[in-house]
C-alpha cells in the first residue's frame, strides 16, 4: 500500500532536481498554519461554549419585586423546595454597584428601587413550575429567570462562529487540494517528456504516479508539520498571553482531545494532499494514448 | 497455409487499418499485412509517405482509427488502456532524436527498460555494463547524453532499445544522424539481434543499408497505402522448415 513511499535511488533520479525545491511545500506550509489556527479557535470556542451551557443549565435567578423585605420567605420557600441547592440573595450593594456603571451616582440613590434577586442550582429534572408557584405565594410578582434562556443569543453566536470555523478549515483544505492540483499538473508539464519515455518503455500509469505521488507526500508532509509548527508555537504564545490575562480572555481554553486533533490535522492535510495529487496524475497520464 | 498456422508465425497483424490524427485526412489507409516473426523488414517511401505514423501503430504509440491490429497474436486495438504497457514491453524502439532522458546517465538510460519491467538493482547491473559494451560504450557509461555524440547517443538508444531481448525492434531512421561507418556497424548490431529470434522493422530512406541486408524484406508506404504489388506482405511465404 505504501511501497510508493520507497522507490530506489535510480527511481527518484528518474524526476531529478531536488526534493522540496518549487512553491508546493510553502503553499502547503501556509494552509497548514492557518488551518491550525483556525481549528484551534473553533476548538477553544466550542470548549467556552460548552462550558457556558453547562454552567447556565442548572443555575436561575429568582427576581423579588418590591426589594430585601420580601427576600426572607422567597428564601426560605426555596430552601425548602426540593433539588434546589446554594440558593443566595445577590447583595443589594451589589447590584446597585452594577446600576451604578450604567447610571452613575443615580444607580446608588436609595431613591431608586431595585428588586431582590436570588440566585440557585437546580439539579436536572427539578419541577421548576412547582418552584415558581412556592416563591410566587412567597412574594407575589416574582418571576424565575433561566439562565440558559439569557444565554441562548450568546450560546447560538459560538455555535455559529464554531461552525464558521469548521467552514474555513475545509475551504483551507480544499485550497490546498486545489494548489497540489496545479502543482501535480505542473510537474506533469515539466516532466512531459520522460513520462512519454517511460510509457514508451510499457510503465504503467501506476508506475509513473508513483514517482510523482512521493514527491507530492514529501513536500506536503514537510510543508504541513512546518505550518503547524508556527502555529503551534503562536498558540503557545498566545495560551501564555491568555494566563497572563487571565478572565480577560473568559479562559478559554484546549482540552487534551483538541490537542490531539489538532495534531491530526497536519497528517490529514498530508494524506488529502498526497490522495488529491495521485488522483491529479493518474486522470492527467490517463488523457494521454 | 491454414488461418491458425499464419497467426502462430505472424508477429504483427494488420487488417484495414486507417489511421487519422485528430479530424484531419488519413496519413495511413487500408493497411492490410503480416510481419513474419523473425524476419528483418525495411520500411521505405517517401517523406510524409505515412512511416513514421505505421511505426507508431507498431510500438503502440498511437490505436488506430479503424481496422484491427494483432500483436503477438494479442488483439490490440480495443485492448484497455493497462493492457498497452504488457504489448510496450515486448517491443524495442529506436527513434530518430534518439529520446533519451538528458539527466540520466547512460546508464540509467539503459537500465530504464529493466527498472520498469521490476528487475532488482543486482539483476541490473551485469546485463546493462554488457549491453554498453556491446555497443562500444563500456567506458561511457555514467556519462550524460548531452555530453555524448550524435553516434554515442544513437548507441545508448539502441542499448536501451534492445536490453530486454525484445521480441520486435522497431527503428525510425536509425542512420540518419550517423555517418556511413556508425550506419554500417548499426546495421550490424540489427542483424545480430535478428539472428537471435527478434523482429526488425527499419525505416529508412537509405538504399546502401538495405542493399546490405541480404535477406530483409522490403515495405513500400505511398501516400499512406501500402505497395504489395505481389501479395507477399497481405500472405507471407511460411518460413523455410515450416510445415
Amino acid at each position: 500500500m505504501f511501497d510508493w513511499l520507497f522507490v530506489s535511488p535510480p527511481e527518484r533520479r528518474l524526476l531529478g532536481g531536488q526534493p522540496l525545491r518549487g512553491p508546493t511545500p510553502w503553499v502547503i506550509a501556509i494552509m497548514s498554519f492557518s488551518m491550525m489556527i483556525v481549528a484551534a479557535a473553533g476548538l477553544a470556542l466550542a470548549g467556552t461554549a460548552g462550558l457556558v451551557a453547562k454552567g447556565a443549565e442548572s443555575r436561575f435567578s429568582i427576581q423579588v419585586p418590591g426589594g430585601s423585605k420580601s427576600l426572607a420567605p422567597v428564601l426560605a420557600a426555596l430552601r425548602a423546595s426540593p433539588g434546589v441547592s446554594s440558593a443566595d440573595p445577590v447583595p443589594e450593594a451589589e447590584m446597585r454597584k452594577t446600576l451604578e456603571r450604567w447610571l452613575g451616582p443615580a444607580g446608588g440613590s436609595a431613591d431608586l428601587p431595585v428588586p431582590a434577586i436570588v440566585n440557585f442550582n437546580a439539579a436536572p429534572g427539578t419541577d421548576l413550575a412547582s418552584i415558581e408557584r412556592r416563591v410566587a405565594a412567597a412574594a407575589s410578582g416574582s418571576r424565575l429567570i433561566a439562565h440558559r434562556d439569557s444565554l441562548a443569543p450568546l450560546l447560538k453566536s459560538l455555535r455559529l462562529l464554531q461552525w464558521l470555523a469548521l467552514a474555513l478549515v475545509l475551504l483551507l483544505g480544499g485550497a490546498a487540494a486545489a494548489a497540489v492540483v496545479l502543482a501535480a499538473r505542473g510537474a506533469l508539464d515539466t516532466h512531459r517528456f520522460t513520462i512519454d519515455v517511460m510509457h514508451g518503455l510499457g510503465a504503467t500509469d501506476v508506475q509513473v504516479t508513483h514517482l510523482f505521488q512521493r514527491k507530492i507526500a514529501l513536500d506536503a508532509l514537510v510543508g504541513s508539520i512546518a505550518g503547524a509548527s508556527a502555529a503551534a508555537l503562536v498558540l503557545l504564545l498566545l495560551a501564555a498571553g491568555a494566563s497572563f490575562l487571565g478572565g480577560l480572555t473568559g479562559g478559554a481554553s484546549l482540552g487534551i482531545s483538541d490537542y490531539v486533533l489538532l495534531a491530526l490535522l497536519p497528517l490529514v492535510l498530508t494524506g488529502l494532499a498526497t490522495w488529491v495529487g495521485r488522483a491529479a496524475v493518474l486522470a492527467a497520464l490517463r488523457e494521454a494514448v | 497455409m491454414s488461418g491458425e498456422g499464419r497467426a502462430l508465425t505472424a508477429i504483427a497483424e494488420f487488417d484495414s487499418v486507417g489511421l487519422r490524427y485528430g479530424t484531419g485526412a488519413e496519413v495511413l489507409r487500408d493497411l492490410d499485412f503480416r510481419l513474419s516473426k523473425g524476419a528483418f523488414y525495411f520500411l521505405t517511401g517517401p517523406s510524409g509517405a505515412g512511416k513514421t505514423s505505421l511505426l507508431k501503430l507498431l510500438y503502440v504509440a498511437q490505436r488506430p482509427t479503424r481496422g484491427r491490429i494483432r500483436l503477438f497474436g494479442e488483439e490490440l486495438s480495443d485492448a484497455p488502456r493497462d493492457a498497452l504497457p504488457h504489448f510496450r514491453r515486448r517491443i524495442g524502439v529506436v527513434f530518430q532524436d534518439f529520446r533519451l532522458i538528458r539527466h540520466l546517465s547512460a546508464f540509467d538510460n539503459v537500465a530504464l527498460p529493466l527498472r520498469i519491467g521490476g528487475a532488482r538493482e543486482e539483476e541490473v547491473e551485469g546485463p546493462v555494463r554488457e549491453m554498453l559494451a556491446w555497443v562500444g560504450l563500456a567506458d561511457r557509461a555514467s556519462a550524460r547524453p548531452p555530453t555524448l555524440s550524435g553516434g554515442e547517443q544513437q548507441r545508448v538508444a539502441i542499448a536501451r532499445a534492445v536490453i530486454n531481448r525484445p521480441e520486435l525492434l522497431v527503428a525510425d531512421e536509425p542512420t540518419g544522424n550517423v555517418d556511413s561507418d556508425m550506419a554500417a556497424r548499426l546495421l550490424h548490431l540489427f542483424a545480430a539481434l535478428n539472428r537471435l529470434g527478434t523482429t526488425v522493422v527499419v525505416a529508412t530512406h537509405d538504399v546502401g543499408l538495405i542493399g546490405a541486408t541480404p535477406g530483409a524484406q522490403m515495405i513500400r508506404l505511398e501516400n499512406g497505402s501500402m505497395v504489395d504489388p505481389t501479395g507477399s506482405l497481405r500472405n507471407p511465404p511460411p518460413p523455410r522448415g515450416a510445415v
